[in-house]
């Protein structure tokens, strides 16, 4: 099963935290640092997998990573899963996020974190995969957010606020995931296909 | 954060305070507009500190004014939500926000669809499954589940599968069930899913819905089927046997997935469904290990598989990474085997690192089954050695482990230790440096290597070393082998190197090292003739004085300090050590010093007590000290008081504090001071001053058994327990001597990678060093390693041409043999009933009989052993005659029935199955389950009988040997299991089993962890030509392990008060057991539970788990239903039970 995903930017920030198993706050905490001190040090062409040792508890675990621009996408699993099909599950969840928000960026990933989360829950349950079918993922996110508007534009503002930055045209504004244009601008990917 | 984002940031508050207006209006409420903009400040702010101090006082400023909101009654839910949002952000962060535990429940109960989405989420983040709050959510979910939005329901249902407390299932349970049959497939998908979150947190809540787990599996839709594997998976886990049957529905599923029968949209990189072809790989694998029947079935599959999974992307390489390890694992097919060693072949050849890592993994993985797979990989495995990514290197190394022999263990370990030596993380250097002292200690090519490279475990460990690394090298030195002198060699050589390491002033050793290091100095440095003990005194002395040496590590050296002494006249150092000491502030020290001091003042004394070399043999200790009794009689004649023990003084003590004590205080001790000068120390009495001298002699001898913690040796002290490793030592340490021999000439002459090599014409520098270190390091892997490198193909198919040799010959030997097989049938039959016949028979018969049997002795066993072969077979052949003669006798008692087909029909089946086990008499009294044969092979076949005693569940494993030879040293080793715990060794040796005989083995068992169903494993080693392994696996129930319990109705009611755990539960009784007394009997017997007392419509039982948890049952009937009632110490125990009485009630 998958014990955790973490996703946090190079430089430690915390953007997606998310335990399948109980952990005290402190622990959680000096996990998250702890992971991302091993992933840091790692260059870019050595392999995504990382045995994790007594990080979370055995030699059972290990942590299978991406890093995509400013963020690493961190899942930290046990044996019984395999380690390149989480590599392409963390491929489809970012895929999926981006099309989700259109060209999803870290920005994305702060302000709507609840909905990132929601993305999640459709894609990986209890620490088991539920989903893994992309365009299952987004009709079924897509049919939410529809409710949203139903329900009265609730959220629309913080959406229209950062699709504005968005669309601003600023050229310091990342577009950082971009995977529209997989082979071209995401680094890790190109070593797989 | 990044710059980048930074910038981004610092811009954001205008852009908001732009547009905000207009999205207020949108959703027209202000407060929206202004909880928007908070979240983007906290945001802001948090991005623009510098320090994690100053995030702190922001955040816990937030959660203040977060605080003030939530708990405001003005508050609207929308705004709530907002809050929600916030704290989500901030328990990201690390900062505990439990004031919002409740609301998120709150809002989750109370809020439109959006909000309620947010509650949940919040409490899925922060709650987890035994949090109290999470009981206040029941409702809820309840509530949601009933709903007809769609939506809502999905909602329930992800909680329900995230975080669900265990005690509720009931209330949910049939809730879920429903939906199973709902029209939307994501509603069934998420049932599903909900059901296997209750499988795994309460198995036997779920176990009455396996046939809904099925309907899940042949679901129109495809998701559905998936999310189901999920729980088949896990039970398959928990155990295959049950699940055999669907082996075909699953081989259908891949198959149909695989030719990609599944809509387009499964596709992922148009590769049909890979995660679910993963699933599915990994359940056949569990089903088919071991078992040649169900692996028959997924071969054309496996081969499918492989043969579709060629587009080059990384999924296809996942999905044939798991169907390389099913092929591995399940039983074997050559053609698969062949392709699957291809397949690996791609992996390590391949260019992306994660391929070749995955690659490694197989290899170790499959390496114990086809070594010669390593061999055609030697050279990549050389490079991954030296690649930069440490992951992959140690992996490399992994896998070198499993395969070092004796010939390239100097090599391998060499690797080992570089890498420890770059290497800074704990846990690898822990693992590490295990593994390099295990491969020294079984392949050691010579004693300066094994201590040379025990000496940089010590050193590159440190401390980090496991505890049983020293203990077991210092046994090993202590024990030492059959050789005398090599012992002694291996000693001197040990004491020499410590000494040239302390030669070094400065060096800062590990305590573990040190402490090492002085155990074999003080032991062992008086073989070492050229060395003046004076010298090595001084280094210790000086060691004494170092601030780094902690207090224990000094302890250790004073012991060897005293070891010394005991063997030099007078010492210089000794004495400086003595004073300096004496006035220590280390109490330990000080009194160490004391002791020194008295002990050289006698050194006739102190040699008895420290005697050279004798760290393993007994010592006698006369415990009861007699020799002091005339002393005692002295004191106790001079009106001493007796010698109270300790606790029967604290006792007085306490009773004497609570009553004021009347009696006039005695005197007791005043005369018998002046006698106890023996040992010059002050002792409260006399009396307990001599004992305190007798035990203080028997134990200066060996100090360290009371401070130094002296693990390793202490246990030698023991009368049993160290015999048996020391056997094992034996065995290994042979080994290596006879490979160092010729590691020289394989390594020049017959080494194939050499002999491929020379035929490149160029050859650059590195490429030739590799060469070299391929041909170090591969040597002696398979037998035949110069043909497996020519002709791959050789490689994965040799296993079965061997095995079709054995079947011919064992064929053949069944026809010519037929006569000696047939009598050999006749062996056991006689062993069970022993005839009047037999008196007349004299020894030889007697002698035969153990051979033959399943006889109890092991010493008896080996009496048959030594016995002439010829004799033996002339033995049996008369036994057969005499045998036929009697036959009418034999058969006419009752107990032989099953073994009584007519003489022809005997012939038959004898050349089948020629030897049946039978239990020994005093075990056959005793309720047993039938003989089942476990598994054979050509050689021997496994019977296992259980027999259920009153204080454990006895395994009896009879090993039956089939072939005409006599069978040497055949192991027996039962794998550790989870659940069960074997009492004292899971292994056991028969040293010979005879030609066509049985040999027995017991084993007790208990239940360690309880479950309703495990499986203990075990495999059978023998040697046959070659060494061969037999797998087999023994199914055991909680029933094996749940005996009555007697006790009395008052006693049950005292237990019942003072247990905890409780399970209650209605089942429904069917007609044949309609009254409680039918019930209770149903109970009694297929249960074995005790009824204590029947009272009206009530009743006890009582039963008890081995070894002593007690479990009680209380019964009830009303109106065709009968209420059970569990009560137990063990929260496990009464849901298990309870599984059982459901069970067993509907059977009956």
């Amino acid at each position: 099963m998958i014990n955790a995903i973490l996703v946090f930017n190079n430089h430690g920030k915390p953007r997606l935290v998310r335990f399948y198993q109980h952990l005290a706050e402190e622990a959680q905490q000096q996990i998250i640092r702890d992971t991302f001190h091993l992933v840091l040090k790692r260059d870019e062409h050595i392999c995504n997998f990382l045995e994790c040792g007594s990080l979370l508890g055995g030699s059972d675990y290990k942590l299978i990573y991406r890093h995509y621009a400013t963020l690493y996408f961190v899942f930290c699993v046990d044996s019984s899963e395999s380690e390149l099909g989480i590599l392409d599950l963390i491929q489809v969840f970012v895929e999926t996020l981006d099309k989700c928000f259109e060209n999803v960026c870290e920005l994305d990933l702060i302000f709507h974190m609840d909905k990132v989360h929601h993305i999640l829950q459709e894609m990986v349950i209890g620490g088991m995969v539920l989903e893994t079918n992309m365009n299952e993922i987004v009709a079924q996110v897509e049919a939410q957010s529809k409710l949203e508007k139903a329900e009265g534009g609730l959220s629309a503002a913080p959406s229209r606020a950062v699709s504005a930055v968005k669309n601003i045209n600023l050229p310091e504004i990342p577009r950082n995931i971009n995977i529209g244009d997989i082979n071209i601008k995401v680094p890790n990917l190109s070593q797989f296909m | 954060m990044s710059d980048v984002v930074e910038r981004t940031l610092s811009v954001l508050p205008g852009l908001l305070g732009q547009h905000d207006p207009g999205a207020g209006l949108g959703s027209g409420g202000p407060g929206r507009a202004s909880a928007t903009s908070r979240l983007g400040s906290l945001i802001r702010s948090i991005t623009a500190l510098t320090s994690k101090h100053e995030e702190e006082k922001l955040i816990q400023q937030e959660l203040t004014s977060l605080k003030a909101a939530v708990s405001a009654p003005t508050t609207t839910l929308r705004l709530m939500k907002e809050c929600m949002v916030r704290l989500i952000y901030c328990e990201m962060l690390g900062y505990e926000s439990s004031f919002g535990y409740i609301h998120a429940i709150k809002l989750a109960q109370q809020g439109n669809l959006l909000e309620k989405r947010v509650g949940y989420l919040a409490v899925s983040l922060f709650l987890h499954e035994n949090h109290e709050l999470l009981l206040l959510l029941v409702n809820t979910v309840v509530k949601d589940l009933q709903s007809t939005n769609l939506v809502e329901v999905c909602m329930a249902l992800t909680i329900v599968s995230q975080i669900f407390p265990r005690e509720m299932i009931p209330a949910v349970l049939p809730l879920i069930e429903d939906k199973l049959q709902h029209s939307k497939e994501i509603i069934r998908r998420k049932a599903v899913q909900a059901l296997y979150k209750f499988y795994l947190i309460a198995p036997n809540q779920v176990q009455h819905i396996h046939d809904k787990f099925r309907k899940a599996l042949c679901d129109r839709d495809a998701g559905v089927m998936a999310a189901s594997l999920h729980i088949y998976l896990q039970m398959i886990k928990e155990s295959s046997s049950g699940y055999k049957d669907l082996t075909g529905s699953f081989v259908a599923i891949l198959k149909q997935v695989v030719g990609g029968k599944l809509p387009i949209d499964f596709n992922y990189h148009s590769v049909p469904a890979p995660w679910l072809q993963i699933q599915l790989l990994r359940i056949l694998r569990l089903l088919g290990k071991d078992d040649p029947r169900t692996s028959e079935l997924m071969y054309e599959v496996l081969d499918e598989s492989l043969r579709r999974a060629e587009i080059n992307h990384n999924i296809t390489y996942a999905i044939l990474s798991e169907c390389v390890q099913t092929i591995y694992t399940i039983y074997p097919n050559s053609e698969l085997l062949e392709k699957a060693a291809k397949c690996i072949g791609k992996f390590v050849l391949s260019p992306k690192i994660n391929l070749k890592y995955l690659g490694l993994k197989a290899l170790t993985y499959v390496i114990h089954q086809d070594p010669n797979l390593a061999l055609q990989h030697q050279m990549t495995i050389i490079e991954c050695l030296d690649h930069p990514d440490p992951i992959v290197k140690r992996e490399t190394l992994e896998l070198l482990y499993r395969i070092t022999n004796g010939q390239n263990v100097i090599v391998i370990v060499q690797k080992m230790l570089d890498y420890l030596k770059e290497s800074k993380e704990e846990y690898a250097i822990i693992n590490l440096v295990g593994k390099i002292a295990e491969l020294a200690e079984k392949y050691a090519p010579n004693n300066e290597w094994f201590i040379q490279t025990m000496n940089a475990v010590f050193s590159v460990g440190g401390d980090l070393v496991h505890t049983d690394i020293p203990n077991n090298f210092l046994r090993l030195l202590a024990e030492g082998f059959d050789d005398g002198k090599e012992d002694d060699k291996l000693r001197v050589y040990a004491v020499k190197s410590y000494l040239a390491l302390l030669e070094e002033d400065d060096a800062l050793y590990p305590q573990k090292f040190l402490q090492v290091m002085s155990w074999v100095l003080g032991e062992y440095s008086s073989l070492v003739t050229d060395v003046d003990p004076e010298v090595i005194l001084t280094k210790l002395h000086s060691l004494l004085r170092k601030t780094f040496v902690t207090s224990e590590t000094k302890v250790w050296i004073m012991a060897t300090v005293t070891k010394i002494a005991s063997r030099t006249s007078c010492s210089k150092a000794v004495d400086e050590i003595i004073q300096e000491f004496s006035n220590s502030l280390d109490t330990c020290m000080r009194q160490y010093a004391f002791e020194l001091k008295n002990l050289c003042k006698d050194k006739e004394l102190m040699k008895n007590l420290l005697p050279f070399d004798a760290s393993c043999s007994d010592m006698v200790v006369d415990a009861s000290l007699s020799f002091l009794d005339g002393f005692v009689a002295e004191g106790l004649g001079r009106g001493a008081a007796p010698y109270k023990p300790h606790h029967q003084r604290q006792e007085e003590k306490l009773s004497q504090e609570k009553a004021l004590n009347f009696e006039p205080y005695r005197l007791s001790f005043a005369s018998s001071v002046s006698s106890s000068g023996i040992t010059g120390r002050q002792s409260p009495t006399g009396l307990s001053v001599g004992s305190d001298t007798s035990v203080n002699s028997a134990e200066t001898g060996h100090k360290e058994t009371s401070t130094l913690k002296l693990e390793g040796v202490r246990k030698l002290w023991g009368k049993e327990g160290y015999l048996p490793k020391k056997e094992s030592k034996e065995g290994k340490e042979k080994e290596p001597q006879t490979a160092s021999c010729s590691t020289l000439s394989t390594g020049q002459v017959g080494d194939p990678p050499a002999l491929r090599f020379d035929q490149v014409a160029s050859i650059s520098e590195e490429d030739k060093e590799k060469q070299q270190l391929a041909s170090t390091l591969f040597i002696g892997l398979g037998s035949n390693a110069g043909v497996s490198l020519m002709g791959k193909a050789e490689t994965a198919t040799q296993k079965f041409k061997r095995r079709s040799k054995i079947n011919e010959i064992q064929h053949s030997e069944e026809v010519s043999d037929f006569r000696n097989s047939a009598a050999a049938d006749f062996g056991p039959l006689l062993d069970t009933r022993p005839i009047n016949m037999e008196d007349s028979e004299g020894s030889l018969h007697t002698r035969l009989r153990k051979a033959s049997l399943s006889s109890s002795d092991i010493v008896e066993d080996n009496l048959a052993f030594e016995m002439p072969q010829s004799l033996r077979k002339s033995g049996l052949e008369e036994r057969l005659s005499e045998n036929r003669l009697s036959q009418s006798s034999l058969f006419a008692d009752s107990n032989i029935e099953i073994f009584q087909p007519s003489p022809s029909a005997q012939c038959e089946s004898a050349s089948k199955t020629p030897l049946i086990p039978s239990l020994p008499e005093e075990l056959e009294e005793l309720t047993h389950s039938e003989i089942v044969q476990l598994c054979q092979s050509d050689a021997l076949a496994l019977y296992l009988c259980k027999v259920w005693t009153d204080d454990s569940l006895l395994l009896t494993v009879f090993v039956s040997n089939k072939t005409t030879a006599v069978l040497n040293a055949v192991n027996l080793v039962f794998e550790e299991a989870e659940h069960f715990q074997i009492l004292e060794s899971p292994s056991y040796q028969f040293p010979a089993i005879e030609a066509e005989s049985v040999e027995r083995c017991q084993k007790y068992v208990w239940m360690d962890k309880i479950c309703t169903q495990g499986v203990l494993s075990g495999s059978v080693n023998y040697q046959l030509e070659m060494e061969t392994r037999l797998d087999f696996s023994v199914t055991l129930s909680l029933m094996d392990f749940i005996r009555p319990m007697q006790m009395t109705t008052e006693d049950f009611g005292k237990l019942w008060l003072s247990l905890s755990n409780d399970v209650k539960q209605n089942i429904k009784m069917s007609s044949s057991q309609d009254t409680l007394s039918a019930a209770l009997n149903t109970l009694q017997q297929k249960l074995k539970l005790h009824i204590v007392d029947v009272i009206g419509n009530e009743g006890i039982l009582a039963c008890q788990l081995l070894p002593s948890v007690p479990c009680l049952l209380h019964c009830r009937t009303h109106s065709r239903m009968l209420a059970l009632w569990f009560r137990s110490p063990c929260s496990a125990l009464p849901d298990s039970l309870l599984y059982q009485c459901q069970k067993v009630m509907e059977e009956s």
